[in-house]
């Protein structure tokens, strides 16, 4: 069907931009409003970050932990139970003015809604060095899950004090005959347990107050160069592997010129709302919250997104 | 429907670096989540560009001997040869699209 042919049948009520928790939780309350909501959920990326963890333990209602994946994988199955139309799809533009949105897929294909609901999430920070880049996938990674198998008996880093820092960590003791923990201040930041199971662990060692200036090695990393950021001195700790997880930036891309944003470059929304500085565009998850970042919290701004969606087509004139 | 066929240790010199046409090698496992998502897009490329180039697949677990030659520390780790050296190399899991540009020297 060209665009002309398209009729005001062809307008959806919802479409759902990601598929990380905000985004199926949009879904399977969207879906049980009867709003028939079409989610757009990447090819490659659908399922959101969960996808690269293993045990979650901190999402209620499963009481012995279920691996991300297989979490992810139910909410997909839940939102579809309600009839979501789910397609692994990349979107690449959005015209989110007007009443009616356009929003368009890597195919040309275009769909049209009265309300979108924008969750996509958060994307990996790098340390913006050369170097990282240059050596990205021979020895500088992002993903423990996937890559912590190569480093078996070597001596690895892992960059950050979060608990995505922690969790890599902890993770990679499986295969590492060391993990130093490099930080930029004197104390984590991440979650008490899992502080202290880090802290607590032979393996892991920490270089306190430190940031990388430079990731060392010609075709692979050989080490990094460290700085101290108290008195500023240099020194090389040898690894053969970094894994960097310094924290997340909100993927505004497609919005960024037409959506307000906060100074933080989440997507602004008002108040305890996903009600977005555009009539009829709503987000929810890491997209808008890069404080708490939890699958249950994106899971609930989903569902606050979802209702407000039900909201606003009510009061749309008929 | 897949074109690609497993490539081992034993076999890579002969399926990879002697072939005639180029060879898109998607080095993968089990294990990882991402390589999952990436090998159906894969797939799709074998079937439709099956004419310009071959798609295979290492199973780094089952085969570390060229896993550790080329030097992978991360995967999905995606690698063009053609007439037995490397042409270019994408690392992680991309769309479709990123490929089809990627490679296009050889895909169009």
């Amino acid at each position: 069907m060209t665009i002309e042919e398209k009729t005001a049948s062809d307008v959806r009520d919802v479409i759902i931009v990601g598929s990380g928790p905000a985004g199926y939780t949009a879904a399977v309350y969207t879906a049980r409003a009867n709003l028939k909501p079409l989610l757009l959920a990447g090819s490659v990326t659908a399922g959101g970050e969960l996808m690269n963890t293993t045990d979650v333990e901190n999402y209620p209602g499963f009481p012995e932990g279920i691996m991300g994946p297989d979490l992810m994988e139910n909410f997909e199955k839940q939102a579809a139970r309600f009839g979501t139309e789910i397609q692994f799809e990349d979107v690449t533009a959005l015209e989110l003015e007007g009443p009616v949105k356009t929003v368009t897929i890597a195919t040309g294909e275009t769909f049209q809604a009265k309300a979108v609901i924008l969750s996509t999430g958060s994307a990996y920070r790098e340390l913006g060095l050369p170097n990282e880049k240059r050596l990205s996938g021979h020895g500088v990674s992002w993903c423990a899950t996937c890559d912590g198998f190569f480093f078996k008996d070597q001596d690895i880093a892992v960059i950050g004090g979060g608990d995505s820092a922690m969790e890599e960590a902890l993770f990679l003791t499986k295969f590492a005959k060391s993990v130093t923990v490099v930080h930029r201040r004197d104390s984590l930041k991440a979650s008490k347990i899992m502080a202290d199971r880090a802290l607590a662990h032979e393996k892991i060692k920490f270089v306190w107050n430190s940031t990388v200036d430079d990731v060392l090695g010609t075709d692979k990393v050989s080490g990094l160069r460290l700085k101290n950021l108290l008195d500023g001195s240099l020194s090389e700790l040898a690894v053969t592997g970094v894994f960097v997880a310094i924290g997340n930036d909100p993927r505004t891309d497609l919005v960024k010129d037409v959506l307000e944003l906060t100074p933080e470059a989440t997507i602004a929304v008002e108040g305890r709302s996903s009600r977005t500085s555009l009539p009829g565009v709503f987000a929810a998850g890491d997209v808008v919250d890069l404080t708490y970042r939890q699958a249950i919290t994106a899971s609930g701004s989903g569902c606050v997104a979802a209702i407000d969606v039900e909201h606003y087509l009510a009061d749309l004139p008929a | 429907m897949s074109n690609a066929k497993d490539v081992t240790d034993a076999s890579f010199g002969t399926d990879v670096l002697s072939a005639e046409k180029p060879v898109i090698v998607d080095f993968w496992a089990e294990w990882c989540g991402p390589c999952r998502k990436l090998g159906p897009i894969l797939d799709e490329i074998s079937v439709e560009y099956s004419e310009k180039v071959d798609v295979v697949k290492v199973n780094v677990d089952d085969n570390p001997a060229i896993a550790a030659e080329y030097g992978i520390t991360s995967i999905p780790a995606v690698y063009l040869f053609q007439g037995g050296e490397v042409k270019s190399t994408v690392i992680g899991a991309k769309p479709k699209q990123f490929f089809e540009k990627e490679f296009s020297d050889v895909l169009s």
